[in-house]
């Protein structure tokens, strides 16, 4: 009887000791699982979760803060992706974002821009080039698509623009409808 | 050490179909007049879109470099005849998507005078390899084959890969096409040039030049020039008849029996292999300082009244050669850039003809009828025995179907040469070739995104951590402003002078008060 006592209570205490010390040895830095979250959003920066872009978006949706449907650019494939990560059921979107597969990117008509520096300030992701009373331009290769650049600018002269389908983003479409009749078919039979 | 037995091996799967080659083998209709006006796409090739280094109005001279490349992967595009530039311009390219590109206009001014070339170099031999390659990317040779991937960059494999085997081929297993066969027939002693340099620069010890057997002129022709040049080392295999034997991982396999790995390439197991119009392209780039302005392109189908093969500068317009074979016949019906198993049909004829043209099909419609409607597949395994990449081609069907692209490549997806026999062979007529390429490019599409996502991410980061160095600094500044101006009014109090004059003022208060108090009692 005392032997069993002892030899669970010396168990206990060397097992004990020995997760203390693996606590402090191997302590994580960081929260892995913010970083995991932030890897399936997309980083547009937008905001239009609620939150200042998309990294404390992750870090509330970690802490149980935040719902995972609030990213219009993620659309239904990024929610279903952090469904999957987190183990929690799929919820539809907040609100839409645009149709899929079409990416718009901001757009300065340059005639008309007035040099007043609100929308770099606006750009999460330093896309926007130009200097006080200097033209301003967009970087169209960094641009996110946010559109947080727009409702500043005082002379409304920021346009979105989808991107333009080039040799080097152009995709192969899935193939014919008749596979889609194929499917109802399926269904059906 | 050089393969024993060479060609004795067998690659899986693959296909016989009619080749029809006998409408247009070793008929060479002779060489597409310049056209008035010359249509230079930019990207002719796999890699980096070249650079213009030309102006609208600008007079350029035969073979003067009018684009250059500006990544290593990448080739430069030449003046294929004299004449001025008009401008760059959009226009439609040779192109599945049949999307416009920037291209550069030529108009031609019918001297044909060319511009200044660099040295021949006749004696290549005492040369390094890195000069010879050097030679070949400044003459913007790519594989002539139909891929157009640079062939210098393909020379350059490295010294940790040391390359045994040089692959010749000649195999052209594509149903159609025939200007490959033309070129070995008619130009053998070329080819063979072309070998002999490129086995200096790839330093290797052998080649072997593969052939098609349903090509007896052509290997009886190449046979002779290897046994003229005296070259020991140099050997004409000839290989069965089966499509798709000239694909490269294939060819290598059935001549040296060696695999190309999985999302390798054939340098890794020290095997170059290069298309006989790409050698020949070098011959011209080394012994006659020629950059490659032209190629040779079968033009072939019911739908063509004199089907042939034509000698077509690049940037010639697609109507003009039509026209030099004879035009279309009542029959046509789909015009195709490429093999009717590679190709990709084209939605109408306004292109100009690039490196990477090796044939025009206008097919018939019964030559290339309207696919059947796809049927539910019934899992029977036939596109996996005929399959040349030993993937699972129904498996890659389904996950590509419901576009699970972690699945495609788990499932080798990029291994997927895309040489159509799964879709030839399947009793349903899916066109599984078509999923596959959409799912490539999905994946690709993604790849991009993750990258794009990284790059905004990372300057979200830098641009938060700007914002708040920025307030740090600021708020720094103001610290020191508050604490200077403390300290001054705390210096303040002892000041000798103010305390000093204080005491005077209080002095001359005292006075006066004095004064008047005085003044009351008198």
């Amino acid at each position: 009887m005392l032997t069993a006592i002892l030899a669970i209570t010396a168990l206990s205490v060397s097992f004990g000791l020995l997760l203390g010390y693996s606590a402090i040895r191997f302590k994580v830095e960081g929260d892995p699982l913010v970083d995991r979250i932030d890897a399936i959003l997309p980083q547009t920066q937008c905001g239009q979760c609620g939150f200042a872009g998309c990294r404390p978006y992750a870090e509330a949706i970690a802490a149980g803060k935040a719902e995972i449907n609030l990213c219009p650019p993620g659309g239904e494939a990024g929610m279903l992706a952090l469904a999957d990560l987190l183990g929690k059921e799929p919820v539809p979107l907040e609100n839409e974002g645009p149709a899929k597969g079409e990416k718009f990117i901001a757009h300065i008509r340059e005639d008309e821009c007035i040099g007043c520096t609100l929308c770099i300030q606006a750009c999460p992701v330093d896309a926007i080039v130009g200097a006080a009373k200097q033209m301003h331009t967009v970087i169209a290769e960094q641009c996110t698509g946010c559109e947080l650049c727009v409702p500043p600018c005082p002379v409304e002269c920021i346009d979105m623009v989808p991107v333009k389908t080039t040799l080097s983003n152009w995709k192969w479409p899935f193939p014919n409808s008749d596979d889609q009749e194929l499917e109802a078919q399926e269904q059906q039979s | 050490m050089i393969t024993s037995n060479p060609g004795h091996w067998d690659f899986h799967g693959g296909i016989h179909r009619p080749d029809k080659k006998s409408l247009s083998a070793g008929k060479f209709l002779g060489k597409v007049p310049l056209p008035e006006i010359l249509t230079l796409p930019l990207q002719q090739h796999i890699g980096s879109m070249a650079e213009p280094v030309v102006t609208a109005g600008e007079h350029v001279y035969k073979g003067q470099i009018i684009a250059r490349s500006t990544e290593y992967i990448g080739a430069p595009i030449h003046a294929p005849s004299s004449g001025i530039v008009l401008g760059i311009e959009e226009h439609p390219v040779p192109h599945p998507s049949g999307l416009s590109a920037p291209c550069i206009l030529l108009q031609t001014d019918g001297k044909d005078e060319w511009g200044e070339l660099p040295e021949p170099l006749p004696h290549y031999a005492d040369l390094d390899p890195s000069v010879l390659r050097e030679r070949i990317r400044w003459a913007g040779i790519v594989g002539l084959g139909g891929a157009a991937f640079p062939t210098s960059v393909k020379l350059n494999h490295g010294p940790d890969r040391p390359i045994q085997t040089l692959v010749i081929n000649g195999a052209e297993c594509e149903p159609y096409i025939t200007c490959d066969d033309l070129l070995m027939r008619e130009q053998a002693d070329r080819i063979v040039e072309g070998i002999e340099i490129l086995l200096h620069v790839a330093e290797a010890q052998e080649c072997l030049i593969g052939i098609e057997d349903n090509k007896p002129e052509a290997i009886a022709a190449m046979r002779r020039a290897v046994t003229e040049s005296g070259l020991q080392n140099v050997q004409v295999v000839q290989v069965a008849t089966r499509y798709p034997m000239g694909g490269e991982k294939q060819l290598i396999k059935v001549l040296t029996g060696k695999e190309v790995p999985s999302h390798g390439i054939p340098a890794e197991i020290g095997v170059i292999c290069m298309n006989v119009a790409t050698t020949a392209a070098v011959t011209d780039a080394v012994i006659a300082a020629r950059p490659l302005l032209s190629r040779l392109v079968t033009v072939t189908g019911a739908g063509i009244t004199s089907p042939g093969n034509l000698e077509v500068a690049f940037g010639t317009p697609l109507p003009q050669v039509i026209q030099l074979a004879g035009g279309y016949t009542d029959q046509a019906y789909k015009l195709i850039l490429g093999g009717p198993m590679m190709g990709f049909t084209l939605g109408n004829d306004s292109i100009p003809l690039t490196k990477g043209s090796n044939c025009i099909l206008v097919a018939s419609q019964e030559e290339a009828p309207a696919p059947d409607r796809a049927l539910p597949c019934i899992r029977c395994g036939k596109c996996v025995e005929v399959c040349p990449a030993q993937l699972l081609p129904q498996q890659l069907y389904w996950y590509a179907r419901a576009k699970d692209l972690d699945k495609t490549r788990e499932y080798n997806l990029f291994d997927c040469i895309e040489c159509g026999c799964c879709s030839w062979v399947c009793p349903s007529h899916i066109p599984l070739v078509q999923y596959y390429r959409f799912a490539k490019t999905e994946n690709w599409a993604m790849e991009k995104e993750k990258q794009q996502a990284e790059k905004a991410r990372r300057r979200h980061e830098a641009r938060t951590q700007r914002l708040e160095r920025l307030e740090r600094e600021r708020k720094a500044r103001l610290r020191q402003k508050k604490e200077a101006l403390e300290k001054k009014t705390a210096t303040n109090a002892p000041d000798p002078k103010k305390s000093a004059i204080e005491a005077a003022m209080k002095r001359v208060a005292e006075k006066k008060a004095r004064q008047s108090r005085e003044n009351e009692e008198h």
